[in-house]
């Protein structure tokens, strides 16, 4: 482990930039930066001068990094890539987590190498947290249009709260569709007749 | 028979509607394929997941495909470009503020990149002489005709683009934002951004890029060489989908349900008439002009275009040698040929008439030397000379 590695953190999601600059401070390492704004991307790393670049897979200024491996004066410090051809699992395990990191030129890359591993059990961490989210936020909006359907029925057919649930769910089986699904059907037709 | 699955990646240009058509409309389907595409924010994405096997194959920058095979930038990996996606398609735009800093600078037309690349020599040297900052140009990726281009375009005016200017890689999206808030005088990028500054009234299309280079290589379809020899049939079917794509996209019956197909939200999610104009070469050049019309704006897979000629890879190799990407040697101008593969293209798609109206070189350079794939020193070195000498 190196504290005085100055890591920049080049993400538009600020969870997961957040998430991830946690677990590298909490691992020891005290430079971590985050760049959120992109149109001036190039100019401030040139700025912060970090020695590991992390930034994830879904943001287009990916290929600006690109132009930091040209050799050009516009270009102060060479950028390499972290992963090489002897390391095609490392990338593999990275593209995969959605995550790409750069390291400046010379530097050692078992110096890095703990710094990676955390980022991609941090970046799996986000997308598993994202997809509970996703999913409580699914069933909780499915709940909310089975309900206003339930009350629908109740007041036209007027039945028992009850009844409804099982006049839904019988009609949702015989058609082989989900409540969540006819409930919705329930809802828009009832506001079409209204 | 269950099809073969693949998993296609692409970035969202009308230049990958070959790829896109050939999908959508079923061609690949016919030939037994069953391809997912997937669309992608970045080039760096899209040859990263080819080189570790998450794609088969790849909407690509014909000269990142090179520059893979030959190690040049990053990782070494051996690509294959059997079919040319697409020919040209980008333009010069820059902000009204340029362009009329530029017809101060003439007494000639400023059409004519000749009289503009002067121009912009002497647009240069007066803000220099003034101490001011350099203009500063965006392009879309370090292998790419785009910059090619934009930087042939300065030379030939005696501009030199790594130390006069300012010259910047931009994600598309984010060009015409940065045209609009002066990060940026001026960008070479494909369509629809062009358009979009136009409209926006926030930039003057300068040159299409054909007027630079009148035939350039611009996407390639790609794969990994090993995987081409493993799934040789496969590969064939998709060029025989491709081919036939291409074929639906040139019949001018067809150019509605084109642009329809391609302005899908998970395609390239444009207005279907920006993408229909596209493919005709019908361009507002200001905003509010009549527009110019060039049929060869883009050409997709038109007369013989998709056939990747050994010329055209030497050509793109030697531009990254002229820019100090990769060094020169002859065994990487074989290893750029061995990149493109007319060979395969021709076992899988029929012939068509070859282009009409070629330049007498292949690549028609608007000034400079005539290029040779045969003697690429000697172009490189005719390059060096001042334009006077030529």
């Amino acid at each position: 482990m190196d504290p005085a590695l100055k890591i920049v953190i080049v993400d538009e999601n600020p969870v997961r930039a957040a998430i991830l600059a946690d677990g590298l401070r909490e691992a020891g390492y005290t430079h971590v930066t985050r760049i959120e704004e992109m149109t001036s991307l190039l100019a401030r790393i040139y700025e912060l001068d970090p020695d590991v670049i992390l930034i994830d897979l879904e943001n287009p200024s990916r290929d600006v990094l690109a132009q930091m491996f040209q050799v050009s004066r516009a270009v102060k410090r060479p950028v390499a890539m972290f992963v090489d051809q002897s390391d095609s699992a490392a990338i593999e395990a990275a593209v995969d987590a959605g995550v790409s990191a750069y390291i400046v030129d010379g530097l050692k890359k078992e110096r890095i190498k703990n710094i990676l591993d955390l980022c991609i059990s941090r970046f799996h961490a986000f997308a598993r947290l994202k997809d509970e989210l996703e999913r409580a936020q699914t069933a909780l909006s499915e709940r909310k249009v089975i309900d206003r359907a339930k009350g629908i029925l109740m007041k036209i057919r007027k039945i028992s709260e009850a009844d409804a649930y099982a006049l839904l769910r019988r009609t949702a089986m015989n058609e082989n569709k989900k409540i969540a699904d006819l409930a919705q059907s329930v809802v828009t037709a009832a506001e079409l007749l209204k | 028979m269950t099809a073969d699955a693949l998993r296609v990646g692409f970035i969202p240009l009308v230049d990958s509607a070959a790829l896109l058509v050939a999908v959508d409309k079923g061609f690949a389907a016919h030939e037994g394929l069953a391809v997912e595409l997937v669309r992608e924010v970045s080039w760096s994405n899209v040859r990263d997941k080819l080189n570790i096997g998450l794609f088969d194959a790849a909407h690509l920058l014909a000269p990142l495909a090179i520059a893979s095979s030959l190690g040049v930038g990053h990782v070494k990996m051996p690509l294959l470009a059997p079919f040319l996606l697409g020919f040209n398609g980008n333009a010069i735009t820059v902000s009204p503020g340029l362009y009329d800093l530029l017809a101060a600078a003439t007494d000639g037309n400023l059409a004519d990149p000749n009289v503009s690349a002067r121009a912009l020599a002497r647009v240069v040297a007066d803000r220099r002489g003034k101490g001011r900052d350099p203009l500063t140009f965006g392009m879309t990726f370090p292998f790419s005709t785009h910059n090619y281009q934009i930087r042939y375009w300065m030379a030939a005016g005696g501009v030199d683009p790594d130390e006069d200017v300012r010259l910047v890689v931009l994600p598309p999206p984010y060009m015409v934002d940065s045209l609009a808030s002066r990060q940026v005088d001026g960008f070479c990028v494909g369509a629809p951004w062009n358009s979009i500054a136009v409209e926006l009234g926030i930039g003057r299309i300068l040159h299409f890029g054909r007027d630079i280079v009148a035939h350039a290589p611009e996407k390639v379809l790609a794969v990994r060489a090993a995987w081409a020899a493993n799934r040789a049939d496969v590969l064939q079917r998709l060029l025989r989908a491709l081919g036939r794509a291409a074929l639906f996209i040139n019949d001018p019956a067809n150019l509605d349900d084109v642009a329809a197909l391609l302005a899908a939200p998970q395609r390239v999610g444009v207005a279907p008439e920006l993408i229909r104009a596209t493919i005709e070469g019908r361009l507002r050049t200001a905003l509010g002009g009549t527009p110019r019309v060039a049929p060869d704006y883009v050409m997709i897979g038109r007369d013989g275009a998709a056939r990747p000629e050994l010329l055209d890879a030497a050509w793109l190799y030697a531009q990254m040698v002229r820019w100090g990407q990769a060094p020169f040697s002859m065994e990487s101008v074989a290893a750029a040929k061995a990149c493109f593969r007319p060979d395969l293209y021709d076992s899988a798609v029929e012939r068509s008439a070859t282009l009409p109206d070629m330049p007498a070189d292949r690549i028609g350079a608007f000034v400079g030397p005539p290029f040779h794939d045969d003697d690429v020193a000697g172009y490189l070195a005719a390059l060096k000379m001042p334009p006077g000498h030529r």
